[in-house]
């Protein structure tokens, strides 16, 4: 993961109505938009983005069945081979006395795995230093980054966030590192997208 | 989707007072930012002591052994076991409340569901040492679990319902602080943005793990919260039902009832609401956040405490009848005579328990009385006493006359020391609880800001025309009148 220092051209918006014509516009324009920092989730917005859906639930369901698969193989060859044991006459192989613990690992299993996932995914974890475009953008303004190459004007950029009806617009150059993401995989083009 | 997701007019705004993002970032944040009034270095200070002889009390317990506690030999399960299923009975509103309501896409939720998750963390803490000192030789606590061990290996008897009791409660605990704290991150990081001091972009930015807000990041968060919901919601329900089988899967007369399940886990959830109301009134009243939890969060709350309420006192009375009609002589005897008798010696604690599960929590059929914060303070307080009653009168009225009357035992009082552990706990919760409420947003910032501009628009709607219109009659009756 290459890194480097990028530069940026930052716009804030402060009202969602504002943000989704703004995001459709600059998208369309063919600038291609880094990420868009808000202070809760906006429902929609990554369609409006262009971002995949996400695929974490699929591995919360791998891990469900990881957790049921580890307790009942485990409890059975504990019961059955390693040390059965004679519970007044009971059958080794005791299976309904075993649902509850195979259900609490298999609750515990994708818990655990589907949170570390999401830390892995997001590059979420203490002690994690990264590049912050806006303080208020956990706060009251939604942030919009626009990623700029060699060949980006970012007058031009800028211009046209003004028009697009940011409040506050500026260009900063910030290092990418490998928390930075990969959305240039993630997010579809606009002309893909709508198939033109 | 606009049709499906319309609010009725009636529906007040979840957020009073016409707030924007930063002003409601201001009012929950705010408080953090501050030095501790009086008023909470008193709580804390009284917590810390009870914790301190609640420490004390265990320390006797271990070095003394069991035999500090008045438990004797028919009543083997006095108080300790009582305390344990009545905290983790508390913990179960925190769940309801973050991960079934948010199923049922509740909006009311938001405002409450912080605190709330926070109180089942902490109840489940209390609960768990109840247990675990109670093993007598603690140091051999690490024998519950199932580890290659050079005993054979002899495993765990995992048929066993005490063993299910292991696994249901530190999953619950640690599903629960996952799903608690991957929902503080998003508001960590904003005291973290708003962090003036050196040591507190420090803290707060390790605790935060970097959370910058991004599209995709909230993308895969909401994800998350939903199958945490998804998966807490028959978690919460086999936590409790495990716990009931601790005593169904018995064959002690009083013990051994298909309905304890349903019956506890609808217990557990009318006592653990009751918690939230004494705690969540105290606070909003002493960090001014009556705008966030509202009278409505109130009344809400409280129609689910007469709910359950009236499934619980449903349960007492099939519970009764079948004793009779399933004409065991020794399960009637257990009900009639242990319980039921008011003469008999904890006659008065079956009807103590009636009268505060069943009876009382009726007042809240009344949408004045629903919405009275005096009285929905006394209400949870009773509900707290009558749920504790609850599991005592399961526990000590069901072993305490057992099969050989030369062993019934005389009265069973706890210690000092057995007080002083359930006093202890207390002190445990309620420390962890004012930490909680100094060092964290005791409201989800963020979620309080995803409805915050769409709860309620109709109900505005409806008020500014009620508004207008009450201007014009009054200018025609007043104004023309007097002409």
């Amino acid at each position: 993961m290459a890194g480097g220092i990028k530069k940026f051209v930052v716009g804030a918006f402060d009202d969602e109505k504002v943000l989704f014509p703004a995001v459709k516009n600059v998208r369309k324009a063919g600038y291609k938009i880094h990420d868009v920092y808000t202070p809760f989730p906006i429902h929609g917005l990554d369609h409006a983005m262009g971002i995949r859906e996400t695929s974490l639930h699929t591995a919360g369901f791998i891990y469900a069945i990881t957790g049921t698969t580890t307790a009942l193989t485990f409890m059975s060859w504990v019961f059955t081979k390693d040390w059965p044991l004679n519970i007044g006459g009971k059958p080794h192989f005791a299976l309904p006395a075993w649902i509850p613990i195979t259900f609490e690992l298999t609750v515990l299993f994708s818990a655990v795995g589907m949170v570390l996932t999401f830390c892995y995914l997001c590059q979420l974890s203490p002690f994690v230093k990264k590049h912050h475009f806006h303080p208020r953008a956990t706060d009251d303004l939604f942030i919009m980054a626009i990623e700029c190459t060699d060949k980006t004007d970012d007058g031009e950029v800028q211009r046209f966030l003004q028009n697009s009806g940011a409040k506050e617009i500026n260009v900063q150059h910030a290092e990418t590192g490998w928390w930075l993401g990969r959305y240039d995989r993630e997010q579809k083009l606009y002309r893909d997208e709508k198939g033109y | 989707m606009s049709l499906l997701k319309y609010e009725s007019q009636q529906r007040e705004p979840l957020v009073d007072g016409n707030k924007d993002y930063h002003q409601v970032t201001e009012d929950i944040i705010g408080p953090i930012e501050m030095k501790p009034s009086r008023l909470w270095y008193i709580g804390f200070y009284i917590s810390v002591a009870l914790l301190l002889f609640g420490v004390y009390s265990v320390y006797r317990e271990v070095t003394y052994g069991i035999g500090q506690w008045n438990l004797n030999k028919t009543i083997g399960w006095g108080w300790d076991i009582t305390n344990f299923v009545w905290w983790v009975g508390i913990g179960h509103a925190g769940t309801l409340i973050s991960a079934i309501l948010l199923l049922f896409r509740q909006g009311w939720r938001t405002g409450v569901n912080r605190a709330a998750e926070a109180m089942t963390i902490f109840a489940v803490m209390c609960a768990g040492q109840f247990p675990i000192w109670h093993m007598g030789r603690v140091w051999m606590a690490f024998f519950v679990l199932p580890y290659p061990n050079s005993r054979g290996p002899l495993w765990v008897n995992f048929n066993s319902p005490l063993l299910w009791d292991v696994f249901a409660i530190s999953t619950y605990f640690t599903v629960s602080l996952l799903f608690w704290y991957s929902g503080l991150l998003p508001d960590l990081a904003t005291v973290r943005d708003r962090a003036k001091t050196k040591l507190r972009k420090l803290l707060y930015g390790i605790a935060a793990f970097g959370w910058t807000g991004s599209t995709k990041h909230w993308q895969r968060h909401e994800s998350l919260s939903l199958v945490l919901a998804g998966l807490s919601t028959p978690l919460v329900l086999s936590v409790h039902t495990i716990v009931s089988f601790d005593f169904a899967t018995s064959i002690v007369p009083g013990w051994h009832t298909t309905i304890f399940p349903p019956y506890f886990v609808a217990g557990a959830i009318f006592s653990g609401f009751a918690m939230v109301q004494t705690l969540l009134i105290v606070v909003r009243k002493v960090m001014n956040l009556q705008d966030y939890i509202t009278l409505g969060h109130i009344e809400a709350m409280n129609k689910v405490i007469v709910l359950t309420g009236s499934i619980v006192g449903c349960a007492y009375l099939t519970e009764l009848f079948i004793a009779w009609y399933g004409q065991n002589p020794y399960e009637w005897w257990a009900f009639s005579e242990n319980r039921a008798n008011l003469w008999s010696p904890y006659g008065w604690s079956y009807y103590l328990m009636m009268f505060c599960n069943v009876v009382s929590p009726q007042l809240f059929w009344s949408r004045k009385l629903r919405r009275n914060i005096a009285v929905t303070f006394f209400m949870s307080i009773i509900v707290n006493i009558g749920m504790w009653y609850e599991r005592f009168v399961i526990i000590v009225t069901s072993v305490y006359r057992d099969f050989l009357p030369s062993s019934w035992s005389t009265y069973y009082s706890p210690s000092i020391y057995e007080i002083g552990f359930y006093l202890g706990t207390f002190g445990l919760f309620f420390t962890c609880f004012f930490l909680f409420a100094k060092y964290f947003p005791v409201i989800a910032v963020a979620e309080i800001k995803s409805i915050l501009k769409t709860s309620g628009e109709n109900y505005k709607v409806k008020m500014t025309d009620i508004e207008k219109a009450d201007t014009e009659k009054f200018y025609h009756e007043e104004v023309e009148h007097a002409h």
